[in-house]
């Protein structure tokens, strides 16, 4: 269960769980994220990140997906 | 009748498609392997059907050329084969439910279904067809498994013909048929997906990647060097020689005919790079440079394509590629464009936006050698010393970085941020492995060497005319001037707008210093690409682009082969 403490996909530890909350982007970054099924609700725990702000890996059901450090740092995860 | 394959990326398209029509079509281990169509038939009953390999995509709303393509295709066809990946169902289900609102008919194959049970995913399939209402089909495309099962639904397909949804109505929906027809319990994790995670990490995915770069390039070099000493050398200069010397002696040993065929024979020996006669030259560069290394270069990018390594590189790269103005994974094309420029540049369709397409092509193909010529820089610089290929490479690389730096701040427009999905790790079989090395090696004799022998023709042929006196003289200010090369060698910078490999081969001759060597071999890679490549560059950037392009290619080429003329 959500514990309420709500941070970035950016500043959530690698292995750390979460609840997507919100994504704070335009209309197009929501409906790519969404077509790679991150999305409010969904549950995502981050895998990894890379050096001089590189992009973050999560993995979101079976899958593993990239994305770049300024995306991560627009989506706000609840931690459980 | 047409039947388009449609699904997400890297489900498995390309794979069920050549084993329904027959017809081999590369297929890797990566989302976005297919940027164009391929087309093949089947057979369908007595009757024969069109079945089209579309690109993957997530969604109808296209975000990339290649899910524009995928898109637009969908409304020339007349049944739909989704294919799906089972451990990935929820996600997959969004271009279904967007398939389902077109009044089109599905059906749906179930793939890499053998992967469902080891990961702890169990899918009730009668409760999925009940409520999807079109057939679903268990299917394992790499062994065949379920493949005759599908080809016998095609004809029960059909459109449940929903009205349009928004997206937040077909998440709702996919939820609710999530929750009737999957449950997940738990397993351990295998070795595949603990380095999967490895390769995440920043430390452990760098020692990765130089790991695997280095065994790479160490294992092109000795498989490549092997086949040559061991294998092809000995075959043209012990079995060849002989037959080449017969020959010519029956020729006559001079002549327009002996020069055509034979070449120059000086001292009876058979010089098989320098002769340049068709028999000789002609077949020795594709068969016994190029071909020694392309074998291997397809074989370790095929293993690296197919274990699915290609995305964790990409997100390695990242941040170096935002600095040339693009990201991660433009990283694919310009790999893929170490062994052919033209399917680098068709592969720089994954990326988003024109700016990144134009600076990704325009990159390639000034800086990135293709396999053929890289094999021609090994054996003629290599000779003079392993240090020298190295400069030739250093210089490049330099160029691309350098390079992409100005066009990052020059070209308009911005570049968006990496967003891919990563496979997982798979072990590939030798099978579909070598398959693909084939179908590649294939391409490249039956592609180029043809035009290898055309060319050796032509400038034999334009010898004997005299005509490459007259260019050389008129050209003498740059070529000699500003590069420090022998007047001649212009007829070899403009014999590589046909093949790089044999415009190289026509420095041989000449006797360069190994300075004169190196400036003729970065000024051969940076100029001009070969005739396929700036017909696939014309395609893909349009005119007025490819014109730029073009500019800033022989710009650069002169500029750096000065460079270099006074710098060593």
């Amino acid at each position: 269960m959500p514990n309420g403490k709500q941070i970035t996909l950016r500043q959530m530890r690698a292995g750390q769980s979460g609840i997507v909350f919100q994504i704070q982007g335009g209309h197009g970054l929501i409906s790519r994220l969404s077509a790679l099924g991150i999305r409010p609700g969904q549950r995502i725990t981050k895998v990894g990140s890379t050096f001089m702000r590189g992009p973050v890996t999560i993995r979101v059901g079976n899958a593993q997906v990239a994305l770049g450090f300024g995306m991560a740092n627009k989506i706000i995860v609840e931690l459980v | 009748m047409k039947i388009l394959l449609m699904g997400n990326p890297n489900v498995g398209k390309s794979v069920v498609f050549s084993r329904l029509t027959g017809v081999h079509v590369i297929a890797s281990n990566y989302p976005g392997t297919t940027v164009s169509y391929s087309r093949g038939s089947m057979k369908l009953g007595d009757k024969m059907a069109e079945v089209i390999d579309v690109p993957g995509t997530y969604t109808l709303e296209p975000t990339t050329k290649a899910e524009e393509i995928a898109a637009q295709m969908l409304n020339t066809g007349d049944i739909v084969i989704n294919v799906i990946d089972a451990t990935k169902l929820e996600r997959n289900l969004y271009l279904t439910l967007q398939l389902f609102e077109r009044n089109i008919p599905v059906v749906v194959a179930l793939n890499i279904w053998d992967d469902t049970e080891h990961r702890g995913i169990h899918i009730d399939l009668d409760k999925l067809r009940g409520i999807l209402g079109v057939p679903v089909i268990p299917t394992v495309a790499t062994t065949g498994q379920g493949i005759k099962d599908l080809v016998e639904c095609i004809p029960k397909a059909t459109s449940p013909d929903i009205p349009p949804h928004s997206r937040d109505e077909r998440w709702a929906t996919i939820g609710n048929i999530i929750d009737q027809v999957q449950y997940i319990t738990h397993r351990h994790h295998t070795w595949l997906e603990r380095t999967e995670d490895a390769s995440a990490k920043p430390l452990g995915g760098a020692i990765l990647a130089i790991g695997v770069l280095a065994s790479s390039f160490l294992a092109v070099r000795f498989i490549g060097e092997g086949l040559i000493g061991y294998v092809l050398d000995p075959l043209f200069n012990n079995l060849w020689a002989p037959v080449i010397l017969r020959l010519s002696s029956l020729l006559g040993g001079t002549g327009f005919l002996h020069d055509i065929v034979i070449g120059k024979i000086v001292g009876g020996e058979v010089n098989f790079i320098e002769s340049f006669g068709l028999l000789t030259t002609g077949l020795y560069v594709p068969f016994a440079i190029v071909l020694p290394y392309i074998i291997p270069f397809y074989l370790v990018l095929g293993l690296l394509e197919d274990v699915g390594y290609l995305p964790r590189l990409a997100v390695l790269m990242d941040t170096i590629m935002h600095r040339l103005g693009l990201h991660g994974y433009a990283i694919i094309p310009t790999l893929l464009g170490l062994g052919c420029n033209v399917p680098a540049i068709l592969a720089t369709r994954i990326l988003e936006s024109k700016r990144e397409r134009f600076i990704a092509a325009t990159l390639i193909s000034i800086a990135i050698p293709c396999a053929a010529l890289q094999a021609m820089i090994f054996g003629l610089v290599g000779a003079r010393g392993w240090q020298y290929v190295a400069i030739v490479y250093g210089t490049l690389f330099v160029v691309w970085f350098i390079l992409g730096i100005i066009l990052n701040h020059t070209v308009k427009g911005f570049s968006p941020e990496l967003l891919v999905e990563i496979p997982s790790y798979r072990l590939p079989s030798w099978r579909t492995v070598l398959q693909k090395l084939w179908m590649r090696v294939y391409g490249f004799l039956r592609g180029a060497v043809p035009i290898i022998l055309g060319a050796v023709l032509a400038i034999s042929i334009l010898y004997v005319l005299g005509i490459f006196g007259a260019v050389a003289n008129f050209t003498a200010p740059v070529v000699t001037g500003l590069l420090g090369l022998p007047k001649e060698s212009v007829t070899a910078i403009a014999v590589g707008f046909l093949r790089k490999d044999v415009a190289l081969g026509m420095l041989a001759p000449l006797a360069l210093s190994t300075k004169q060597l190196i400036v003729g071999s970065v000024v051969l890679a940076m100029s001009f690409p070969c005739i396929a490549t700036f017909v696939v560059l014309l395609r893909e950037l349009g005119v007025i682009n490819m014109l730029k392009s073009a500019g800033i290619m022989i710009t650069a080429a002169l500029l750096v082969g000065g460079i270099l003329n006074l710098a060593l």
